[in-house]
């Protein structure tokens, strides 16, 4: 039996006049991974920054509808953002290392919400590390400089940055479109071992590896949630023409 | 650089019929380009030449009275005795309270405009005004800074002819340099790295400390560097702050009054007697010896930590 | 499973909002300074007019403010003219030699010349203006000498030559940094037409970054204005309302340098001579720096 960890109600969103996101509701549940698919601005990957008000940074945008994890509304006054994305971590489309050592860049997370000790950081960074399925490659130069790995230990390390704080939810805005195949199922396999622990949306541009990876798919078109259901209901038996459209490549 | 165009890429003409491009023509034209990238050259070299004659005329009038007596002995009105003492001992206490008030206030702006952009219309308005203020403040005629510091400092906050009144003028003076640098600094910083960082629930202002002015650093401090170098080489100003020409002392506080390198060296520069343009002319070389140990730090610096 | 997103108002949340004001504080720190200099300029710029009329000012063919009693004469022109003398024979040598570098350096030279020539440039922008003057004074005049016998010692020759130097590589690196800005394909597409080097140069890429060489001639010419050791060094303290520049002058820079350091008292009539001065320098290099932003704004051709 699963619990209900996102659930997204009547939710709209402008860049000023412009309308980005159309009245998108559906639930989320709890140690799943959820795939946003749909054609280049359709506002899939609008919608994954309103979960950890990603979109907060960007001016004059606003937001209407309310949008629940664990039951608090996340647009709340008196939700603290830092410790709204502390739980809802985000992974990006491009590895973003900082440019400092492997064990920095994991261990910055743990430092900057107040954990100073050397012991507990160092394992805080061995248990990233190990869930990025990391370590092996790593643990022997740990000193190194971040920016030296190749693009796909480069994401994984974002990965296990990201799991460093010990976020409820993660957030992947395309994460492998920068990568080569194999660093792609090795990212793949991840997400199976990651979602025993943690909740996952992730945004792709690629329907098969929706279809690999995910448990829920929901269809954005337009700035619209044209469909959402089960990954294989939603694959093998659309409902809408529009989905039927796109996941058989007649558009997009 | 038209990289991609390596050499004349004028291509002979290929048609045989036609009679109206005859390839004397395009003969002449090649020579002419040739003949002007000969002129060019030459005309860029100008400058090296300059810069030789400049730095031989120097060196030989000025190296037969360097010596360690010129660098730990006061001015005097005996060539042979006179010496530099005072001057680097100011310009040294005048870069020390200058480096620091100039980084911190000029990081400071740099990180207001670049990080923090403010999105209501007034304080929009006034990022806007600052910038602009600051282009335009870095074009002022250093004299003008050494009428405000004069006024300013000197006078209405009564700090006298001191050390201090002319740090403040320079401080004044190489502040919109180092926005400059900063900014440019800060403005190279990946957008990527921020988002990341507040992704995982840092403040903005954790993310400037640790991620964003870490990565600008570098840049920072190679533009703070010849920032500084301009103040050490700085004469007018301080001439209108009063610092004077001629003094037996070293400060020993900031209230002291002082005297700097280029000011002694104007002053030997103005005495009709030859041995003092010597003496000017060794006081020079001391001066370039700082400036340029400081440019090739700041060039060290910079090819050091340049990112590809 | 659940998650906690509220927080008590802790000091980091204090903190980051005192670091907002503060950083603005320091940021404003620039505009007091220009608002300071204005204000400054212009208090004992009006008390000076209170004594001197306006239209003297600016008629008066002679200006001799540091003499005594009713000798006192306050004409800016001399001092005008000074300067302008000095900043034109400046740009005659700057400018062609400046911008032949610029086009040399953008279009002509190798990167290994490159890689020589720009620092030993930003050397020579970095060596300060006392040794430039101690330049003209000791090795330009005496060299003239041999050509011009009739040359004063102190003359606007020579400081107009070596301000002229000094502002080289002003005008070199910022004229190539606009030529560098004209996109490749442009210059591609000239020489698939089959143009020569030079006619790429001079009929592309020069019109294509003509703003940016002008707002670096303004730029240049300005800095020659408001350029302070040399003059006061090598160009003489003798007001002059001529062109002759063999003879020695003065600039409104020089004499701001020899009114202050002379021993004139706070309240006399010269000592705001100096505001007088100083704001006319002012606002002249301020519409030239407004001018030369004009133009790179204005006619700035877009690329992307």
């Amino acid at each position: 039996m699963q619990q209900v960890a996102i659930s997204i109600e009547s939710c709209s969103l402008y860049y000023g006049e412009k309308q980005a996101l159309n009245d998108i509701t559906f639930e989320i549940q709890e140690k799943s991974v959820t795939a946003l698919i749909g054609p280049s601005g359709c506002g899939k990957s609008t919608f994954l920054r309103t979960l950890n008000r990603m979109n907060d940074l960007i001016p004059d945008v606003t937001l209407t509808g309310k949008i629940k994890i664990y039951d608090q509304d996340i647009y709340d006054k008196t939700v603290d953002v830092e410790m709204l994305r502390k739980e809802v971590g985000m992974v990006f489309q491009a590895p973003n290392p900082f440019p400092k050592s492997i064990y920095e860049n994991v261990a910055y997370g743990p430092r900057i919400h107040g954990i100073t000790k050397k012991s507990e950081l160092d394992e805080i960074v061995e248990t990233s590390l190990r869930q990025a399925a990391l370590w092996d490659e790593v643990k022997d130069r740990l000193k190194d400089r971040a920016t030296g790995l190749s693009g796909g230990q480069q994401q994984r390390l974002c990965i296990a940055r990201t799991l460093a704080v010990k976020p409820k939810v993660l957030l992947m805005d395309e994460p492998t479109s920068a990568l080569d195949p194999i660093s792609t199922s090795k990212i793949e396999e991840l997400l199976q071992e990651l979602k025993r622990h943690y909740t996952i949306v992730i945004v792709t541009h690629n329907m098969q590896q929706a279809g690999r990876v995910s448990d829920q798919t929901a269809f954005f078109l337009n700035g619209n949630l044209v469909e959402f259901d089960n990954t294989k209901q939603l694959f093998s038996n659309p409902q809408k023409k529009e989905t039927e459209d796109y996941i058989t490549g007649r558009f997009g | 650089m038209p990289e991609s165009a390596t050499k004349e890429q004028t291509i002979p003409v290929l048609s045989t019929d036609s009679k109206t491009s005859s390839s004397s023509n395009v003969k002449y034209r090649r020579m002419k380009s040739k003949l002007a990238h000969l002129l060019f050259l030459l005309s860029t070299w100008m400058g090296v030449v300059v810069l030789a004659v400049l730095l031989i005329d120097i060196a030989r009038r000025g190296l037969p009275w360097l010596s360690l007596d010129f660098l730990d002995s006061f001015a005097s009105r005996i060539p042979e005795r006179a010496g530099l003492k005072a001057g680097i001992w100011g310009s040294i206490w005048m870069i020390l309270i200058t480096a620091p008030l100039a980084f911190i206030i000029g990081v400071a702006t740099a990180v207001f405009l670049e990080e923090y952009r403010l999105n209501s219309k007034w304080g929009g308005r006034i990022q806007r005004l600052i910038q602009l203020n600051i282009n335009n403040l870095a074009g002022v005629p250093s004299i003008v800074f050494g009428i405000l510091g004069l006024t300013l400092f000197v006078r209405q906050i009564n700090l006298g002819k001191s050390v201090l009144a002319g740090a403040l003028t320079m401080t004044l003076l190489i502040l919109p340099i180092i926005v400059v640098a900063a900014r440019e600094a800060i403005a190279s910083v990946p957008q990527s790295l921020r988002l990341a960082s507040m992704a995982m629930g840092a403040t903005r202002l954790q993310t400037i400390w640790r991620v964003v002015l870490p990565y600008a650093f570098p840049g920072i401090l190679t533009g703070t560097i010849l920032a500084l170098s301009r103040a050490i080489g700085e004469t007018a100003p301080l001439i209108m702050i009063g610092a004077v020409t001629f003094l037996a002392f070293t400060p020993s506080s900031v209230m002291d009054m002082f005297t700097v390198m280029p000011i002694q060296i104007y002053n030997w520069t103005s005495q009709p007697k030859e041995e003092f343009a010597n003496l000017a002319a060794a006081g020079i070389i001391v001066l370039l010896f700082v400036l340029l140990s400081m440019n090739a730090l700041a060039i060290f610096l910079r090819n050091k930590f340049r990112r590809s | 499973m659940n998650a906690q997103f509220r927080k008590p108002p802790s000091w980091r949340n204090v903190l980051e909002k005192g670091v907002v004001v503060g950083l603005a504080c320091c940021a404003l720190i620039s505009v007091f300074t220009t608002l300071a200099i204005l204000i400054t300029l212009f208090v004992e710029t009006t008390s000076f007019f209170n004594e001197i009329p306006l239209f003297h000012f600016f008629t008066e063919t002679e200006w001799t403010a540091l003499f005594s009693g009713d000798q006192q004469k306050f004409g800016i022109l001399p001092l005008i003219i000074g300067t302008c003398l000095v900043t034109l024979i400046a740009a005659a040598i700057a400018i062609p030699i400046g911008l032949t570098s610029a086009i040399y350096l953008s279009e002509f030279a190798h990167d290994r010349i490159r890689r020589i020539i720009k620092p030993i440039l930003e050397v020579l922008a970095g060596i300060p203006t006392i040794v430039y003057g101690f330049f003209a004074v000791t090795l330009v005049t005496p060299t003239l000498k041999n050509f011009i016998p009739s040359l004063e010692t102190f003359n606007a020759l020579s400081a107009g030559i070596v301000v002229g130097i000094m502002i080289i590589p002003m005008i070199a690196s910022l004229s190539e940094d606009a030529m560098m800005s004209v996109p490749n394909r442009i210059r591609e597409a000239a020489y698939g037409l089959g143009s020569t080097r030079l006619e790429v140069a001079l009929r592309v890429v020069l019109p294509a970054a003509i703003s940016g060489i002008i707002a670096s001639f303004v730029l240049a010419l300005s800095r020659a204005i408001g350029e302070t050791m040399i003059v006061t060094i090598a160009a003489g303290a003798t007001p002059h309302l001529s062109f002759d520049p063999t003879v020695s002058i003065q600039t409104m820079t020089a004499y701001i340098v020899q009114a202050a350091t002379g021993d004139i008292s706070y309240e006399s009539i010269a000592y705001k001579s100096i505001y007088a001065v100083g704001i006319t320098l002012f606002c002249m290099t301020f519409l030239m720096n407004i001018f030369a932003e004009f133009i790179s704004r204005r006619f700035r051709e877009e690329y992307e």
